[in-house]
């Protein structure tokens, strides 16, 4: 089995899922009503775990451990696509990034859930049923949203406009994608995105909002990122860096 | 040696600290028992992958069986088979209605989360309910209202 491609795959996965978990622990507290509180304080846990479990088949490879994997690397260093380190901003933001975010990622586990590499194939499995969650969640909001008031609906129309282009990034291709596809370890990006398009354009139209057309925004998967990821690793890493030795 | 029986016996002592008066046997999390000379490994499958209680649980058991005098034992966390709810016995589902969760009803075929919204309140067996919200205290736990007794409950989510 190709390391590089299987690492690179596994690394894409997990830091996606650390960087929007982070992201989304910023609602905690905050959110616009209890229920959404909670909400986004529930995905993020799950997100969080997921991505200690695929850092964990990462060690399994022969990378560092799970913590230090997320707390001591720096952001050239993460395969995050672009669309998970932007800001929370407003709840419509918020709300359009996670059901573009969890569109995707239903697509992607299902195909995962056949990939050659089995331990992999069982993680995406059994994120599979918790990511159902996530997805009605998305879904409830952007259809109520776009069916609700002018306002509501500009607003969505709005945030969906702003993320859809770096939503797009999340199916970013790199050298290692070839391998990938040869040896069975996912489906191509270029196919994930096929099946994504059909999946939201139907939600989207039902909700009352326009599918943008936009270029996509790209290079997270090749390290290249916004000043915001910087800023998140910042606040982020800061208590581990103080003392990475530390027992807790 | 031991017996499964024995093992699984011991592992009734071993609850989920969110929910302690169900064990890891009737939440269904035993995925395997594998027994050799002085020797126990066993499987757990966890209910949600991000639950924060596996590894207590995980812990708790070893502790358990070593009590039982083996000297090499191992629990290891695995997703195979992934834990479903179907996989909560009927004990299990008694002893979380008595505790005021609502347990998830038994499905057929894939998990449509359509069937998250039937569901009988745990306290007063009405089924004219509504869900508030699919997520709730923990991530195994949505929150929903009792239109006959008036009360808010939770349900083991559906998995």
């Amino acid at each position: 089995m190709n390391q590089i491609a299987l690492k690179e795959l596994l690394f894409r996965l997990a830091d996606d899922e650390v960087i929007i978990g982070h992201r989304n622990t910023e609602w905690t507290g905050l959110g616009p009503i209890v229920e959404e509180d909670i909400a986004f304080a529930s995905m993020a846990q799950d997100e969080l775990g997921h991505a200690q479990i695929y850092y964990s088949l990462l060690h399994a490879l022969g990378e560092a451990d799970p913590d230090r994997l997320a707390f001591l690397r720096d952001a050239s260093a993460f395969h995050c696509a672009q669309l998970v380190e932007l800001p929370k901003s407003d709840w419509a933001f918020s709300v359009a990034r996670q059901f573009l975010y969890d569109a995707a990622e239903t697509v992607r586990l299902a195909a995962l859930s056949q990939s050659a590499y089995a331990p992999l194939a069982q993680a995406a499995r059994k994120f599979a049923g918790e990511e159902k969650y996530h997805f009605m969640h998305g879904k409830t909001w952007v259809t109520h949203l776009g069916q609700a008031t002018a306002e509501s609906r500009a607003r969505m129309q709005a945030a969906l406009d702003h993320a859809y282009p770096y939503a797009l990034g999340l199916f970013e291709t790199a050298e290692a994608d070839a391998a990938m596809a040869a040896e069975g370890l996912c489906a191509p990006e270029v196919e994930l995105k096929r099946v994504w398009l059909a999946l939201i354009t139907p939600i989207l139209t039902e909700a009352g909002l326009a599918l943008p057309t936009a270029a996509p925004v790209e290079g997270g998967r090749r390290g290249q990122h916004t000043e915001h990821l910087t800023a998140l690793l910042n606040d982020m890493q800061l208590v581990f860096r103080s003392d990475p030795e530390a027992v807790w | 040696m031991l017996t499964e029986a024995e093992i699984l016996t011991a592992l009734q002592d071993v609850k989920d600290p969110e929910i302690p008066v169900v064990s890891i046997v009737e939440m269904g999390l035993i995925a395997g028992v594998e027994i050799g000379e002085d020797r126990v490994r066993i499987r757990i499958t966890p209910t949600f992958a991000g639950c924060p209680a596996v590894e207590v649980m995980r812990a708790e058991a070893e502790q358990r069986l070593r009590a039982l005098g083996v000297q090499n034992v191992k629990a290891e966390i695995t997703f195979d088979p992934p834990w479903d709810s179907n996989r909560i016995s009927e004990a299990g589902r008694r002893k979380l209605r008595e505790f005021g969760l609502a347990p998830p009803r038994r499905r057929e075929g894939a998990l449509d989360l359509i069937q998250i919204q039937f569901v009988a309140c745990p306290y007063c067996g009405s089924e004219d309910t509504v869900l508030e919200s699919a997520f709730g205290p923990t991530l195994c736990r949505a929150i929903h209202y009792c239109n006959n007794c008036r009360q808010s409950f939770e349900q083991f989510k559906p998995l």
